[in-house]
């Protein structure tokens, strides 16, 4: 069945989120509400579950073989974890930028082109590319070397390139699992200032173990820490300013200030 | 404070003797390097030695003694020649005679210079040999070694050698069958390698030395216009020359040990000692041949050529795609566990049970498919499943797990992060697998398969049990055919009592080296050319 694109307020949505990896109970009870056109950031200590977390949202979970997912993740109103719904579709929508910049071993021009083409793209593939590039600040660097190989670019660039590509798809949400944490702070700055311009009309979901990173980038922050027998669960939730300001939780507030994490 | 780390003498001594263990295992390994290459020279020297070297060949008539004779008789049986015993009778007779053209020796025609004339020969003069005119001959000052042919073979008149010559008939005075000037002169003028001579010459020496019959029979087979030199140069040896190598020497022996062989030689009557090279073209592009002389290994290398092209069909596909889907699609199911132990179980079985099994399956139970019977295109002297295609599949299915155990290992050594990657842009796990996953992992798998077929092509054993035959002579048509390979027409050879068979043996080890080597050159060459850099 096709996901219909509806007005909803919210661009994704969890009910009683549990995983599992095997056995093991990862993240339990997870309610969480993405606003549309906006950063949130999900900050914790490390092992709490915020990766599992994000790739509940786009089932990359599903190349986990003991992963295992409880609960809802409601995407415009529908659960994608719902037996009609094709993952290939969902990924179509929300994509993916990961920890390591993994660009594509092809050229910079295909690293872009590959997935609109094999979604099926039919318009102007050269202008797809130009616009994707601009969108991920990377065109006035590569324009004159599409042909070279993605990587011949420094790690910024490929991180950059990496959202170019997940941007060519036109997807809703874009997935940022930890984006910054392998390049150098000025590289991190551009990205982060990237972030900025892309929220005006995709909504980003970003794990960060930087906390100014969360502070300076989100609307929204959602903290997640651990139980003492290490299952991540969602401690508290809020706009971005309130959780750094004046935490709800007192283990928030100790993570926030460097008392523990 | 107390360290608890050596300090000082001490320190000194602990680094010391760690560095010594270091040293003590490089040398180790040094050592393990060294033997493994002297025993690779070893082998290469064993086998370039038996390659080459000195052999006795005996002839029923010598090469140089069918072409001299031939020509000798040929002048002998022209129109008014004359024979002389005494050269001194001849050169009289020569003398008295303007018409007449002599051959004489340089001594005899010095004793009588007073009444000859000698004939310049464009392009130097013979040596041992002087071709003489009398005083009274005023047209002939000089004659090209063309001229010469005819002047003492065909040609009637003198005008018939050279235009501006006279009508007058052409006399000759020969010295007698035998005597050194003649054979001098039929060296010089016309060679006395059979290999130079034209194919017309050839045919007359075959025809003297065979029966009729036999001609008959060479012409029927195919129309004597149509027949090559080169053909009938091979015919020639085979039926006239029939050579046999009586005994071989070694290389080594022929470069250091020249005077045992020498005098090895001299015992044997009739056989003449020629230094070989038995790895030649001709040995390269003829049939195989139960007479050493003209075996070859043709007939072998299409076989293995064909085996190994059927093996590849069958088992580079196949085990490509067991190898994609135990990585990709497996789920680690004990059922895809089990699979995998077998296959990695089945690489260490030896390649003797995989030819039983051949044997079983392919050669008895499928026969009318291997022999081709069913599609009613079988080779009619084999009615059963010994053939090509049976040996390539049975081939196949040996090196079908070391296939497979390659191809997953470079399958499951692509990022992690490609396939992630693609998935995530919405790509279907086909697009992931054959865009990103065989793209990335094609070098390794071409250099695994490549070298499960190396060792397809030098397999012997399981080939012998699915019957590969002994004795062929004619190259293989298809996959229906019967076949040998190379590495079964070696062990044959080795097995042969005649010597020169040994330095066959060693040749086509040398081809079949030269076949592997190019075979992992170009594993190599693919590996580079479609490595991915990132
Ligand atoms: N593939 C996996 N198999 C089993 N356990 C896993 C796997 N991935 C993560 N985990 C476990 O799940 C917990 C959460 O991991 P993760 O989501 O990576 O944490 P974070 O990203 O917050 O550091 C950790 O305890 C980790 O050990
Ligand atoms: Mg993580």
């Amino acid at each position: 069945m096709n996901i219909q694109t509806t007005a909803a307020t919210y661009a994704i949505e969890t009910r009683n989120l549990n995983v599992y990896y095997g056995d093991f109970h990862a993240v339990k009870d997870v309610n969480l509400r993405i606003h549309k056109n906006k950063i949130t950031a999900l900050i914790g200590p490390s092992g709490c579950g915020k990766s599992t977390v994000l790739r509940c949202f786009n089932r990359m979970n599903d190349l986990i073989p003991s992963a295992r997912i409880e609960g809802d993740v409601l995407f415009h109103g529908k659960n994608i974890y719902d037996p009609d719904v094709d993952p290939v579709q969902v990924r179509r929508r929300i994509g993916m930028v990961f920890q390591k910049p993994n660009p594509f071993p092809k050229s910079i021009y295909d690293n872009v082109a590959w997935g609109a083409k094999i979604n099926g793209f039919k318009g102007d593939l050269d202008a797809l590319v130009q616009e994707s590039l601009e969108r991920a600040a990377l065109w006035n660097e590569v324009k004159d070397k599409l042909d070279a190989s993605g990587y011949s670019l420094s790690g910024g660039q490929q991180q950059r390139l990496c959202i170019a590509r997940a941007l060519a798809v036109k997807p809703d949400i874009i997935l940022m699992d930890e984006p910054t944490s392998a390049l150098d702070p000025i590289a991190s700055l551009r990205i982060e200032e990237l972030m900025w311009e892309l929220a005006q009309d995709v909504t980003i979901i970003v794990v960060t173990h930087n906390m100014q990173q969360a502070a300076r980038v989100s609307d929204y922050t959602a903290f997640f820490t651990v139980t003492p027998d290490r299952t991540g669960y969602m401690e508290e939730f809020g706009e971005t300013p309130q959780i750094f300001t004046t935490p709800a939780s007192k283990i928030t507030e100790d993570y926030i200030t460097g008392r523990f994490g | 404070m107390t360290s608890y780390f050596p300090e000082g003498d001490e320190l000194q001594k602990f680094v010391k003797r760690r560095r010594q263990k270091g040293l003590i295992w490089r040398s180790l390994f040094l050592l393990a390097t060294t033997l493994g290459v002297i025993v690779l020279m070893v082998l290469l020297v064993t086998i370039i030695n038996d390659s080459m070297g000195y052999a006795a060949v005996a002839y029923k008539i010598a090469p140089d003694e069918l072409v001299v004779g031939f020509y000798r008789g040929m002048m002998l049986d022209a129109p008014r020649a004359q024979t002389y015993t005494d050269l001194d009778d001849l050169a009289r007779a020569l003398a008295g005679n303007p018409n007449a053209v002599g051959l004489l020796d340089p001594a005899a025609f010095q004793a009588h210079a007073d009444i000859l004339r000698q004939v310049q020969v464009a392009g130097g003069d013979l040596s041992g040999v002087v071709v003489a005119v009398s005083k009274d001959n005023d047209w002939v000052q000089n004659v090209t070694i063309l001229e010469l042919t005819p002047l003492f073979t065909v040609a009637e008149t003198w005008s018939d050698v050279r235009p501006g010559w006279p009508d007058a008939p052409v006399h000759r005075a020969l010295p007698e069958a035998g005597s050194p000037a003649l054979d001098a002169f039929v060296t010089q003028v016309y060679g006395d390698d059979p290999a130079e001579q034209p194919i017309e010459a050839l045919l007359a020496m075959l025809a003297q030395h065979r029966s009729a019959g036999a001609l008959r029979q060479f012409v029927a087979e195919k129309p004597l216009a149509l027949r090559t030199q080169e053909e009938v140069l091979a015919i020639l040896e085979e039926q006239v020359l029939e050579p046999t190598v009586v005994e071989t020497w070694s290389l080594y022996e022929s470069l250091f040990d020249r005077a045992a062989i020498k005098e090895a030689a001299a015992g044997m009557p009739d056989a003449h000692l020629e230094f070989r090279r038995w790895i030649t073209w001709d040995f390269i592009t003829s049939p195989q041949s139960s007479q050493p002389e003209y075996a070859g290994v043709r007939t072998a290398i299409l076989g293995s050529l064909w085996v190994v092209f059927i093996t590849l069909i069958f088992a580079v596909p196949v085990g490509i795609g067991a190898a994609i889907y135990l990585e990709e699609y497996g789920s680690g199911s004990w059922l895809d566990q089990l699979i995998e132990t077998n296959i990695n179980n089945l690489a260490g079985v030896p390649s003797i049970i995989y030819g039983m099994l051949g044997l079983a399956v392919f050669v008895r139970a499928l026969g009318p498919l291997t022999s081709g019977a069913i599609f009613g295109v079988g080779d009619p002297t084999t009615s059963n499943g010994r053939t090509i295609l049976s040996a390539g599949l049975t081939l196949g299915l040996l090196i079908l797990p070391i296939i497979i155990i390659n191809a997953r290992e470079a399958i499951r050594a692509v990022p992690q992060a490609f396939r992630e990657a693609s998935l995530g842009l919405g790509a279907t796990k086909w697009q992931t697998i054959w865009h990103h996953v065989l793209p990335n992992a094609i070098p390794g798998i071409l250099t695994g398969s490549i070298l499960a077929i190396s060792r397809a092509f030098g397999e012997t054993a399981p080939l012998i049990v699915v019957g590969a035959s002994t004795a062929i002579f004619l190259d293989p048509s298809g996959p229906f055919s019967k076949f040998t390979t190379l590495p079964i027409q070696i062990y044959q050879w080795t097995a042969r009592p005649q010597a020169a068979f040994q330095n066959l043996a060693a040749a086509a080890i040398i081809v079949l080296l030269a076949l592997l080597l190019a075979l992992n050159a170009f594993a190599i060459y693919l590996r580079n050319r479609y490595a991915v850099r990132y």
